[in-house]
């Protein structure tokens, strides 16, 4: 009797915090898509902000989402290229150092902690001592560092999982550690590599703190790493601070493209390591 | 040392952080025979195999002192690349690992990356050797598919298949047939009576009927120490040791 009472108590609490859960991310989606749709266009798409655009006039955010895409995919590139050897290196290589290996990732989530406007300053500090001034590559550089612990410690959780016994098999036919890396335990883990890259991409899209003083803010579209660019999540918040209600409904809109343009990425990446995995696993 | 031995191991000790795993192991593992490697569970088997190939350099806080000849060169302390000595030596493991790709590659694996890449010549390999584990009339028809997809003999099988291919001297095995259905594991079985004429096999085991069935040559290890070893016939006859009687008789496990 008291076993079915606990049974019926812990379930229903666990669906009364799932539904709490859900219904946060309904009414958080329903508020912005309410707002944002009446003030989604296609100007919003294809127009840069013209003169007067947050007061109200004409104009939309296309240098914002040029900005935001040229922003992410350069980091998350970067990010990629540098993140997922180190959590390799770590999961093949180190996998015998166990001390050295928790204190890697006991640091790794320190510095994921650290607020996204530090890493601002940071990066901020870096181009004063390089010299570079606010611009593309200074932003891309910045949210790189931003987002490299969620892209290593995403790596390293999911390559954790892939079996010792896979590596030994690996080893004992003769692969030195960087082929066994590479061709196999890499990609065993493929579709959890791709989920962890797809994390980083939504922290590097999102974040605008990061990018306040390193990338700028500008109404024209970046044609070289060395201007400045306009990110998405700046965008909202500059519109957002305008007493114009059209300007601030037009926050919500850009918050609808860039929730989209996140689904449209997710769903395009998962699509294409599901096919890439069927033939392999 | 013994001219036909393979495997000569010589005061043989393993620490994992204080605690004492193998016992002045020493042993010699005849070559070209079937030899096993007996004892109850958590005795040390499996640690001992994994010395031979140097995959104890994986594991966290082990410490290792004594010798393992193979031909007459000390694998634990040489200055050989220790991925060659590894290319000595097949690994058959408790249950099958198939490398993430199809089930061709996983056999041509091994080849490729020692530079064979002439396409007829890896066709011939694979087939062959797909043939010599009685697997290749279950999978000519889709070598394209992921290895993941056959059943746990057939994975095992391949693995075997696998690392038959990169030319080995001595097969590795760990309690190989211990996940398999009866009849897999008797397909490993009639397949390493095979392979003996060509292959030193060493095989960790526990299971008693096993041994008894295919040994040349048995090391009983109980508890971190060899007991007993011997030739089969004299080690399931006229066993020497108290321990080894109490084994056979099934006293303990």
């Amino acid at each position: 009797m008291l076993k079915k009472i606990e049974e019926i108590f812990f379930r229903s609490l666990m669906l009364i915090s799932n539904l709490l859960i859900v219904s946060v991310l309904v009414i958080i989606l329903y508020s912005i898509f309410r707002k944002g749709l009446g003030a989604l266009n296609w100007e919003m798409l294809t127009q840069r902000p013209h003169g007067g655009y947050y007061y109200g006039k004409e104009g939309g955010v296309l240098n914002a989402i040029v900005g935001s895409l040229y922003l992410s995919f350069g980091a998350t590139l970067l990010a990629t290229v540098i993140g997922v050897p180190v959590a390799l290196f770590m999961n093949v290589y180190l996998v015998k150092r166990r001390k050295i290996l928790n204190f890697i990732r006991f640091l790794l989530d320190l510095i994921w902690g650290v607020p996204s406007i530090v890493y601002g300053a940071f990066g901020f500090g870096l181009m004063v001592f390089l010299g570079i001034k606010t611009s593309l590559l200074a932003g891309i550089i910045t949210v790189t560092l931003f987002i490299l612990p969620i892209m290593i410690r995403a790596c390293d959780e999911i390559l954790k999982t892939s079996p010792l016994g896979l590596l030994e098999a690996a080893l004992s036919l003769g692969s030195t550690k960087t082929e066994t890396s590479f061709r196999v335990v890499l990609i065993q883990s493929f579709s959890g590599i791709v989920t962890a890259i797809l994390l980083s991409f939504g922290r590097a899209i999102g974040d605008a703190a990061s990018v306040l003083f390193t990338a700028g803010y500008t109404d024209s579209i970046p044609t070289s790493l060395n201007e400045p660019a306009a990110t998405l999540p700046l965008s909202i918040f500059f519109q957002l601070s305008s007493p114009v209600p059209e300007v601030q409904n037009r926050a919500y809109a850009s918050a609808v493209i860039l929730i989209i343009i996140i689904l449209v990425i997710s769903l395009l990446s998962r699509a294409l390591s599901k096919k890439y995995h069927k033939n392999r696993i | 040392m013994n001219e036909n031995t393979k495997i000569k191991v010589e005061h043989l000790d393993l620490y994992i952080g204080k605690q004492h795993i193998l016992k002045d192991i020493n042993i010699e593992i005849p070559e070209n025979k079937l030899t096993i490697i007996l004892g109850p569970s958590g005795c040390g088997k499996t640690t001992l195999l994994k010395c031979m190939n140097r995959l104890t350099d994986l594991y966290h806080d082990v410490k290792i002192n004594g010798s393992i000849f193979i031909d007459n060169e000390d694998v634990l302390h040489t200055k050989t690349d220790v991925t060659e000595i590894r290319k000595k030596m097949g690994l058959l493991s408790q249950r099958p690992f198939p490398l993430p790709m199809n089930i061709y590659n996983n056999v041509a694996y091994g080849l490729k990356i020692s530079g064979r890449r002439n396409k007829k010549a890896l066709d011939a390999r694979v087939e062959n050797y797909l043939k010599q584990v009685n697997l290749w009339d279950e999978v000519f028809d889709r070598l394209h598919e992921p290895a993941s997809k056959l059943s746990i003999g057939q994975q095992q099988r391949l693995c075997l298949a696998r690392g038959l291919a990169v030319d080995p001297e001595i097969i590795l095995a760990d309690e190989p047939t211990s996940a398999l259905d009866p009849i897999s594991s008797e397909t490993i079985e009639r397949k390493f009576e095979e392979l003996k004429q060509q292959y030193t096999i060493v095989m960790v085991t526990h299971i008693l009927r096993q041994a008894r069935r295919i040994a040349d040559y048995v090391i009983f290890m109980y508890m971190g120490e060899v007991i007993e070893q011997g030739p089969a016939k004299e080690f399931f006859e006229n066993p020497k040791m108290e321990r080894t009687k109490a084994y056979l008789q099934g006293a303990f496990n």
